[in-house]
């Protein structure tokens, strides 16, 4: 098989060393890189836009305006009213993924969320959330959520182990889902994109075979775009779902 | 068997998942489809949802090509 490996596009480089504890390196890569520019691209959207409020919004405040109200009817639909305490984690976690989705979109740059260490970390902080505000919330009572109301009895055991398995399972799926679905399609544009060069590389003749990868591409280009958006709403609208577990544990 | 070919015919039963996947996906829409024809007004509210279900069920599939590219690219 010719063509380069699809795989070391998600190779972490170092950009410059920090310091180095207890035998670890620590360095600015371009992993951090990204996330930092991904922060600052929601910062100057939301701040940005906002400073000078108008009753009136111009075309950018709007669009804060939209998205704000397009989370908090999300949180609102899915966790109920008591859910909007939990609007400030829900957006963060909603425009970082958004924007590194985005910007790794862009050739040549770096995409962020095809890490699983670091969706894994978001994923996690949602499980450790949920667990610590509905303990919090609702003491003891809150293990109700493992026992759901009106089983029968006889299979009760059975169905405290399935809830309390799956209940565990969740950080897995809910960061593997992100991760995989950034990463296949980063590998998959790689690949096509590839075949391009290779065809191409066959003379007069294959630059006419190559235009039909070339036009997949984009096709694949505008999927992948869909992708971004649909997985960071996918990620944002299942902690909302979570976190109405630690609301609301009552079946 | 010679390790290699156990890797690539690995890959290949992996991607079986996919095929599965698509039929899922298919019969999300597939649904969907059948629900909003019946009832117009009641489909824009549900689109959602749609989305949700989609991307659930497809991520299933991503799942099964990620073990086929980690048997192909990553597993030495």
């Amino acid at each position: 098989m010719a063509g380069p490996n699809p795989i070391e596009q998600f190779e972490i480089h170092e950009i410059f060393p920090i310091v180095k504890i207890a035998g670890y390196q620590i360095s600015l890569t371009d992993a951090a890189l990204y996330m930092l520019l991904a922060v600052v691209l929601t910062a100057a959207l939301m701040l940005g836009t906002t400073a000078g409020r108008r009753l009136v919004p111009t075309r950018m405040q709007s669009l804060a305006e939209v998205l704000y109200e397009f989370i908090a009817d999300m949180i609102r639909g899915a966790a109920g009213e008591h859910g909007l305490k939990f609007f400030p984690l829900v957006f963060s976690l909603f425009m970082f993924i958004l924007f590194t989705n985005l910007v790794g979109l862009i050739p040549y740059t770096f995409s962020v969320t095809s890490q699983i260490i670091v969706t894994a970390s978001l994923a996690l902080l949602v499980f450790f959330t949920v667990i610590i505000c509905g303990l919090w919330q609702h003491g003891l009572h809150w293990f109700k959520l493992f026992a759901p109301s009106g089983t029968p009895i006889a299979i009760l055991p059975l169905i405290v182990v399935i809830e309390v398995l799956s209940f565990f399972a969740r950080p897995i799926s809910h960061s593997v889902r992100l991760f995989a679905n950034i990463l296949a399609g980063h590998i998959t544009l790689q690949l096509v994109a590839g075949f391009v060069v290779m065809i191409g590389a066959l003379g007069v003749a294959g630059w006419f075979g190559a235009a039909l990868p070339l036009v997949f591409t984009v096709a694949l280009y505008a999927l992948e775009l869909l992708v971004a958006l649909l997985q960071a709403y996918v990620f944002a609208i299942l902690t909302c779902i979570y976190l109405n577990d630690s609301l609301h544990p009552a079946h | 068997m010679d390790p290699l070919a156990a890797k690539y015919i690995g890959a290949g039963l992996a991607c079986i998942g996919m095929g599965a996947t698509a039929i899922g996906v298919a019969n999300v829409f597939g649904q969907f489809l059948t629900g909003a024809l019946r009832n117009p007004s009641a489909a824009a509210g549900e689109r959602n949802t749609l989305f949700l279900g989609f991307a659930l069920a497809e991520a299933f599939g991503i799942f099964s090509l990620l073990i086929a590219l980690l048997l192909l690219f990553v597993l030495k």
